[in-house]
């Protein structure tokens, strides 16, 4: 059967040897580690030519934060941009998958990608894992059929409205959408609410926090501002930095080892061609 | 019963400093509340530039380092050349992500100097890689360790003024955990030298 490893092995996807392992061990009663989630406040806003998207930058372990500044914003397409919450390994790595695929697609057939395209590939995956790959995503883009923005929940369902808000500070952003958004507003006023609903779920939601992340799509181009807002900056500096004198900390032992500067280069030596 | 992160116990931090970079563990080896032995490795080295540090189950430590090992052997005969930090710490995410529904019990730290430039990434069991900080912690003692960073660091530091702020965040944070410590290892990567400083601490 040693082919049959082989074959998935080499097929791709996700591997599975570990899983009865691990439910045995759960079943002993040991709890697991929390991955790391995203919390979240990220929101979408359509304007008058283009899509604007934000997030807040906050990555939570448990209660820890175990990111201060992480990117929550991803490019799926040069015209396309997706705004992730849920668990922070399955957003990144479901991007960079995606981004793959759209690429070489658009190798492919020389066209550009669509929005409509991305949902459907998302949600086509999404679906028969049944909600366990963790991706709340809002996705805005521009192609031929105009501005468009659309979220897809973990479970595969995707909805398309002109202002969108998700993840666990999703109420509060919501609440400044819902109030200030009207059809037809400037890149700017769009902008600005975007930064506005951030702040709201920032402040008021304990799973989102720091900084505010802003990406702008039109017809011209991507207009991404990493920290356009930065609301946790460090207030106080150490009066005295703490200074170690060398040799402070006492050591059993101590060893060197020299080697020869690495020559790190994206191309190997040349083969030599026998005949 | 805790949590399968505690069962073994560990604690490993990483800190960049000026073109250099430095790595520190405890070296205890627990099951729950007995110490089995007192120099366990948790940090190993990939490739003369590359340190990879593991904290968690410690039967996937020893797995994932075997794991990562048999990868690096394999590109190195394969494509003719050393790896890239920044390609390894690529590979640890994927690696960690293909067992996405069933994971390794195993949070790592990839420390590594490319041309110059210290590369720090750290990794929940899943594959999230956060690589934008100046000092990652991992293991049982992770958080107590955080704290001790956050008042020691200082960016832009030399060798040895690194190999010291590192060893004393590692030896105050692993105080504070009871599944932690029994000794240290410090490793300091420059450009042309690896240094290993054992540490002697209250319990060596």
């Amino acid at each position: 059967m040693q082919y049959l490893d082989n074959y998935l092995q080499s097929k791709g996807g996700y591997d599975y040897t570990n899983v009865k392992r691990n439910e045995l061990m759960k079943a002993q009663g040991f709890k697991e580690m929390p991955f790391t989630k995203t919390g979240t406040t990220i929101v979408g806003v359509i304007f008058d030519g283009g899509v604007v998207m934000a997030a807040d930058t906050r990555a939570t372990a448990g209660s820890i934060v175990a990111d201060k500044n992480c990117e929550k914003l991803h490019p799926l397409a040069p015209n396309i941009w997706a705004a992730g919450a849920g668990t922070a390994a399955d957003l990144h790595h479901q991007c960079a998958h995606f981004n793959a695929k759209l690429k070489l697609q658009r190798l492919n057939l020389n066209r550009q990608s669509r929005v409509n395209e991305v949902i459907t590939k998302l949600t086509t995956k999404l679906f028969p894992y049944r909600g366990h790959i963790g991706v709340a995503l809002i996705i805005g883009g521009i192609d031929s059929n105009g501005p468009q923005l659309a979220s897809v929940s973990p479970h595969g369902n995707y909805v398309y409205h002109p202002f969108q808000s998700m993840g666990s500070g999703s109420l509060a952003a919501l609440g400044i959408l819902e109030a200030k958004f009207q059809d037809g507003l400037t890149k700017q006023q769009a902008i600005d609410l975007a930064i506005e609903a951030i702040e709201a779920g920032i402040f008021h939601d304990m799973g989102s926090g720091s900084n505010v992340d802003v990406v702008a799509i039109t017809k011209e181009g991507v207009d991404y501002r990493r920290n356009i807002r930065q609301y946790n900056a460090k207030s106080h500096q150490k009066q005295i930095p703490y200074q170690f004198p060398a040799n402070n900390t006492p050591a059993l032992r101590k060893f060197e080892f020299n080697f020869e500067k690495q020559e790190l280069s994206e191309v190997g030596q040349e083969m030599e061609i026998v005949e | 019963m805790s949590g399968i992160f505690e069962y073994n116990g560990g604690s490993i931090v990483g800190m960049k400093g000026k073109n250099c970079i430095a790595m520190a563990c405890d070296r205890r080896f627990g099951q729950q509340m007995s110490t089995i032995t007192t120099n366990y490795q948790k940090v190993f080295k990939i490739q003369d530039n590359i340190l990879l540090a593991l904290s968690g189950l410690n039967s996937d430590i020893h797995t994932f380092y075997a794991l990562m090992e048999k990868e690096i052997n394999l590109y190195n005969l394969k494509e003719n050349r050393k790896m890239k930090p920044t390609t390894f710490a690529n590979l640890v995410a994927s690696s960690l992500y293909e067992r996405r529904f069933g994971p390794f019990f195993v949070t790592p730290i990839v420390a590594g100097l490319e041309n110059g430039k210290p590369i720090l990434a750290t990794y929940d069991s899943i594959g999230c890689k956060s690589d934008l900080d100046d000092f990652q912690v991992g293991g049982t003692g992770g958080n107590y360790i955080y704290g001790a960073c956050e008042a020691f660091f200082k960016p832009d530091m030399s060798p040895e003024e690194l190999e010291e702020v590192i060893g004393q965040s590692l030896v105050s944070g692993c105080d504070r955990d009871s599944l932690s410590g029994w000794g240290g290892v410090v490793y300091v990567l420059t450009e042309q030298k690896l240094t290993v400083k054992i540490l002697k601490t209250k319990q060596t």
